[in-house]
């Protein structure tokens, strides 16, 4: 994540992360999850799932904030996410 | 004998997966279809709330939305056309330590079992009504219903609905209902949380959603799912406490969302208590004093 200035109780806030995983044959391809991803972290695969449909792929791993916000729109259970236990950037900055 | 070593990855398990019957899943709803997400925003309500699912039960009527007791891993019932509350209303008298969830569309709720609805609401039945509302008969083909916005096209009105819809909130309001709520599938955080708050308080609850039908609505009025949810975005206004009057779905002028109603009235089955079976309501008072 890019800071334009960082935030002075930065040390404090901690951003979590997420690991996304994604039940791909569950998916109907609606785009959904891509739309409204607050991190622009997925996009349609190009590979087709057991139904025909193409379903979404992290391209951006690092970026997830574990929001849950696909997986409380996805409308097939297709994608969740679980929190990782990575040290944020900031704390890695300031190491 | 040769040790078989299989590194097979097991498919990890999504947290809502205990709740559904996922031998049937994935479900019959459409590619963009609402009904999943708000489905899915019920489920992580009934998590949420901390009720006893063992005692919980979901009713449903026919209809897209009617599906839902099917898929979910509670005692549920998907009953006859329009009959979903009437149905409710039996168990909970049967048995009043019941939670039950009506979960059904608006064709169902509005149409066929309207006089159901209103009657459930005036006797202020204890009990959570969702209403999946996706502004047509969704199932049968895309005909008008009580709820299709004017001038919107469908399958039996191809130049424009000549009617005016139901203010589902205002009806919900004016028969009775002690919780009334209208949110649309793109705010499932707050759907959620009213949700939880309607499972939680005692009356009749009612909370309409909004969703899209991109197959027979959306594909007759020009809409994308895409569309649907940007205009849901752009179009939301969150007024809680607002005039129940004034909350016509409009898509020009905006459409309010938020919780409208929230009062505290006496339920059926305590004022029959009172009457006919003073014995049980001094047993249940005894009960909560020893």
């Amino acid at each position: 994540m890019e800071f334009w200035r960082v935030p002075l109780d930065a040390d404090t806030i901690q951003v979590s992360r997420g690991i996304v995983h994604i039940l791909e044959d569950r998916c109907k391809g609606c785009g959904y999850c891509i739309e409204y991803c607050p991190k622009q972290a997925l996009e349609f695969s190009t590979n087709f799932n057991q139904k025909g449909y193409h379903p979404p792929v992290v391209i951006k791993p690092e970026e997830c904030v574990n929001c849950h916000y696909c997986e409380i729109i996805c409308p097939e259970f297709a994608i969740f996410s679980v929190e990782s236990l990575q040290t944020t950037e900031v704390e890695q900055a300031r190491t | 004998m040769q040790e078989i070593s299989v590194t097979s990855k097991k498919q990890p398990r999504h947290p809502l997966d205990d709740l559904i019957r996922t031998d049937r899943i994935p479900h019959i709803w459409c590619p963009g279809c609402g009904i999943g997400t708000v489905f899915s925003s019920c489920l992580a309500a009934l998590k949420e709330s901390g009720i006893d699912l063992k005692k919980t039960v979901m009713v449903s009527g026919i209809g897209c939305s009617g599906r839902a007791a099917g898929y979910v891993k509670l005692d549920s019932f998907h009953t006859t056309h329009g009959r979903a509350i009437p149905f409710a209303t039996g168990l909970k008298l049967a048995n009043p330590e019941l939670n039950i969830v009506v979960f059904s569309g608006d064709g169902d709720l509005f149409a066929i079992g309207g006089n159901h609805f209103i009657h459930a609401a005036r006797r202020n039945m204890d009990m959570t009504v969702i209403c999946v509302n996706n502004l047509n008969y969704g199932m049968t083909g895309g005909q008008v219903a009580a709820t299709t916005p004017y001038m919107a096209k469908s399958t039996t009105t191809p130049a424009g609905n000549p009617e005016t819809p139901f203010n589902l909130p205002l009806m919900a309001y004016a028969s009775g209902a002690t919780y009334v709520a209208r949110w649309t599938m793109l705010h499932t955080r707050d759907l959620t949380d009213s949700i939880t708050e309607a499972l939680c308080k005692k009356g009749f609850s009612f909370i309409e959603v909004l969703s899209p039908c991109p197959v027979n609505y959306g594909r007759r009025n020009k809409q994308k799912p895409l569309d649907m949810l940007k205009l849901y975005q752009e179009k939301a206004i969150i007024k809680n406490h607002a005039d129940p009057s004034k909350l016509d779905i409009d898509f020009e002028k905006g459409i309010i969302l938020g919780k409208f109603i929230d009062l505290d009235r006496p339920t059926f089955i305590e004022h029959y208590d009172k009457i006919y079976r003073p014995s049980r309501l001094q047993e249940n008072v005894s009960g909560l004093n020893s």
